[in-house]
């Protein structure tokens, strides 16, 4: 610490560190097709970021760098200051909570509880302190009365809630949902809506349901062939007939995002 | 896309035997069933003992003789194989009813008829009266290989969901007017078990990749330690001990 933020600090606390902040991000798959060409995205503590774009845009190569599974063939990703390389992978993975688009890949233990458990469990927290964490985080979701089903006995969107208990229950930095509103019908879309603006988290939203992107979040980038296209308040993005062609987003029959707002803004 | 009960062996109760950690049942289960099988097949005596004694658990389990019956039935095709001894196994005969069976076939015959069924009824009544989920805590408390336990773990997570997706695809086979109807059509049946086993294997490594997210690092992490005090092992080794009293009569008498 330089001087300078040392005396800044001082007087008033430093800004915290972006949740998310990938620079010059690049990357091919082993069979030569490059999926990432230099990707730039911040994402502040706290803000609600929908990434859009269509099939093979590379969102799902994106997200598996943001918690280390894919390694950078050039650039680099961060998550609140700390980078994601090797040696920090078990902080990373704790930071970065990622909720997957299938539900049956996301919970693979035999109970509810167990699959909360499991990820701190894995970071070694054992006894009282684990059962409190896990009872705390299917609070959140609503599915405390469910902790010792076997989740293949629980509707879909309750097992999505689930999943998101999964890893919230890791107090993660940034919380990355991959596809949320697949497969729900509109009163499980609604209530996943409801838990995720009762979140004091930053969230990441990979998303093709556009009308889900503007209920829920205030920024949208647009990534298309691997490069981050767009990147401003959704409802303007949304509004852009010209830019939402160009890269293959249409909003459903009917729907214009002028005529709506967001539900709230980030907290 | 309901799943059934598939746990339909076991039976929940509160009883003394459901109680018992599961691992102290595992282990008198499989000393039992060691006892059972090096009991001389000549004692038949020892044998009746030994079904009084799992009549005596299941009555304490308060696990109804019908629901074991039933359940036994499993070993059936297994135990088919013992009724063809008396007519193959060469040796000296007698008749019964006019049909010539071999002595040493009929020895043979109810050597595996009676360990074979023993060894069914204790296996059914440790399901009946333990979960599936603590069988497994067992398992990995008695030590066995934890890829072992994670692999029978993920079975039984996972059994029901690739059970359905089989039913979705046979539904799908159907409405587009397939009908598995002999040899001819083996074919199409063999490339849909190729295409589920495709399926499962992505599915594998889906869920490998959402369990590294979440910090698998090769090991499951033990979340419910199972404890056992020294008199649930004495009331758990009852049973098997009980045995090896009857057994070593066996060999003595």
């Amino acid at each position: 610490m330089t001087a300078a933020t040392a005396a800044r600090s001082s007087a008033e606390p430093p800004p915290p560190p972006a949740s998310l902040e990938v620079s010059g991000l690049a990357y091919a798959y082993p069979d030569g097709h490059q999926a990432l060409y230099g990707v730039d995205l911040t994402v502040e503590r706290g803000e609600r970021v929908a990434l859009l774009g269509p099939n093979g845009a590379g969102k799902t190569t994106l997200v598996l760098h943001l918690n280390g599974i894919l390694e950078p063939g050039a650039g680099s990703v961060a998550i609140a200051g700390l980078p994601v390389a090797k040696r920090h992978l078990a902080e990373i993975r704790r930071r970065v909570g990622i909720v997957f688009q299938d539900p049956d890949d996301q919970l693979f233990m035999p109970t509810v509880r167990e699959d909360v458990a499991f990820g701190p469990a894995a970071a070694g927290i054992r006894g009282p302190e684990l059962a409190a964490r896990v009872g705390a985080a299917l609070d959140q979701v609503g599915m405390a009365e469910y902790a010792d089903r076997p989740p293949h006995h629980l509707s879909f969107g309750q097992r999505r809630r689930v999943a998101v208990a999964t890893v919230l229950v890791m107090e993660p930095e940034i919380l990355v949902l991959d596809e949320p509103s697949s497969n729900l019908d509109p009163a499980s879309r609604r209530e996943l809506a409801d838990l995720l603006l009762s979140l004091d988290v930053t969230v990441l939203m990979v998303t093709h349901d556009l009308p889900y992107a503007l209920e829920l979040c205030p920024r949208a980038v647009v990534l298309s062939e691997g490069v981050i296209a767009a990147d401003g308040p959704t409802p303007e993005l949304l509004s852009d007939g010209e830019l939402m062609a160009a890269h293959r987003l249409e909003l459903p029959f009917g729907f214009d995002p002028r005529s709506v707002s967001p539900r709230r803004t980030a907290p | 896309m309901g799943a059934g009960h598939a746990h339909r062996l076991h039976r929940p109760g509160n009883s003394s035997v459901h109680t018992l950690p599961p691992h102290c049942k595992l282990a008198a289960v499989l000393c039992f069933v060691v006892v059972v099988v090096s009991t001389p097949r000549t004692a038949v005596w020892a044998f009746a003992l030994y079904a009084a004694l799992l009549a005596g658990v299941a009555a304490v389990a308060r696990t109804p003789f019908s629901f074991l019956l039933r359940r036994m039935l499993i070993e059936v095709p297994f135990v088919a194989f013992a009724f063809l001894m008396p007519f193959v196994v060469p040796g000296p005969e007698v008749r019964f009813l006019g049909v010539p069976l071999s002595v040493p076939g009929l020895w043979d015959a109810w050597n595996v008829l009676a360990k074979g069924s023993l060894g069914v009824a204790a296996s059914v009544l440790l399901a009946a009266t333990t979960e599936l989920r603590s069988l497994l805590l067992g398992l990995q408390r008695l030590r066995l290989p934890p890829l072992l336990v994670q692999i029978a773990s993920f079975m039984i997570r996972y059994g029901d969901v690739i059970t359905d997706e089989m039913r979705r695809m046979s539904v799908a086979r159907r409405s587009r007017g397939f009908e598995a109807r002999g040899v001819r059509h083996w074919g199409v049946l063999a490339k849909t078990a190729g295409a589920l086993f495709i399926r499962s294997y992505e599915r594998g490594e889906r869920v490998h990749l959402a369990m590294v997210s979440r910090g698998y690092v090769g090991a499951m992490p033990v979340i419910e330690e199972a404890t056992a005090s020294r008199a649930q092992w004495a009331y758990a080794g009852a049973l098997p001990l009980t045995a090896l009293a009857v057994c070593l009569l066996g060999w003595l008498l």
